[in-house]
């Protein structure tokens, strides 16, 4: 069994705008379906998601590459697998997104890698739970649904 | 409906070793670590801590069989794991759904001109 998810999507705009959507906290909060999104867009930088429900969601910038004519943006995260924890080995998967011209759109990408790696005692796996049941992706759908709607 | 805790079964999976012991259980039903070592090219020490792991993934379970403890695949953790990677999956089809929503749709400035 694979130990990633990789998912992609055609996007109608160009990379640039893909790319601030991506990567603009006041975008982010509304494509992850948080109340609110700060991100420090360099590597090392914090990216903190804050939802009413759920708390505060921790990330880590791990590279920040602007797309150019000549080459793809990439855009990646270690995402703590609980609100309130820092990302570390263990505790944390890594999300990679990418972006390329396709056409007058954008190739959209993105990688979730190492879930062979978290290692959670099973007493404080809760939300890591929670976040993947179908509560949770309701929230998300009706986010969704709301932006295509 | 209740989702497995993924990290324990991607972990056992990723030993190459451990994946031949969980085909050779699934294709041929129940062994033992000493017949399961006769056909791998490992000690039967070896299986016997490869299955170890298996049993704490929930992948296998161990069951007494006369003299011997015989190993056999339970496939309910790696149905888990394959319905949870479907459900994050399509959480980040969602995600991409939205970017590519707020990406389309005609700038402020635009809105503000129509």
């Amino acid at each position: 069994m694979e130990d990633s998810i990789v998912r992609e999507t055609v996007v109608a705009a160009p990379v640039q705008r893909v790319w601030e959507v991506l990567t603009q906290a006041e975008y982010v909060g509304r494509w992850f379906g948080a109340d609110k999104a700060e991100i420090d867009l360099r590597p090392g930088g914090s990216f903190v998601m804050t939802w009413a429900e759920h708390g505060v969601g921790l990330a880590r910038v791990e590279r920040v590459e602007e797309p150019t004519p000549s080459s793809p943006g990439l855009f990646s995260f270690r995402w703590a697998v609980e609100p309130g924890l820092e990302p570390k080995p263990g505790e944390e998967t890594l999300v990679e997104f990418t972006l390329a011209e396709k056409g007058d759109g954008t190739l959209l990408r993105v990688v979730e890698s190492g879930f062979s790696k978290l290692d959670r005692p099973a007493e404080k796996q809760e939300w890591h739970r929670e976040r993947n049941v179908d509560g949770w992706r309701q929230v998300l759908e009706a986010v969704a649904g709301h932006f295509t709607g | 409906m209740t989702l497995v805790d993924p990290g324990p079964v991607f972990a056992a999976l990723a030993d190459p070793t451990r994946r031949s012991v969980l085909t050779r259980l699934a294709a041929d039903g129940a062994a033992s670590a000493t017949a399961l070592a006769r056909e791998l090219p490992v000690t039967r020490q070896a299986v016997v801590q490869h299955l170890a792991v298996l049993d704490a993934a929930g992948l296998t379970r161990a069951h007494r069989h006369g003299r011997e403890v015989r190993h056999e695949v339970r496939p309910e953790a790696l149905t888990g794991a394959a319905r949870w990677m479907t459900t994050i999956a399509r959480q980040w089809d969602d995600r991409l759904s939205a970017i590519a929503a707020i990406a389309e749709e005609p700038r402020a400035d635009d809105a503000r001109s129509e």
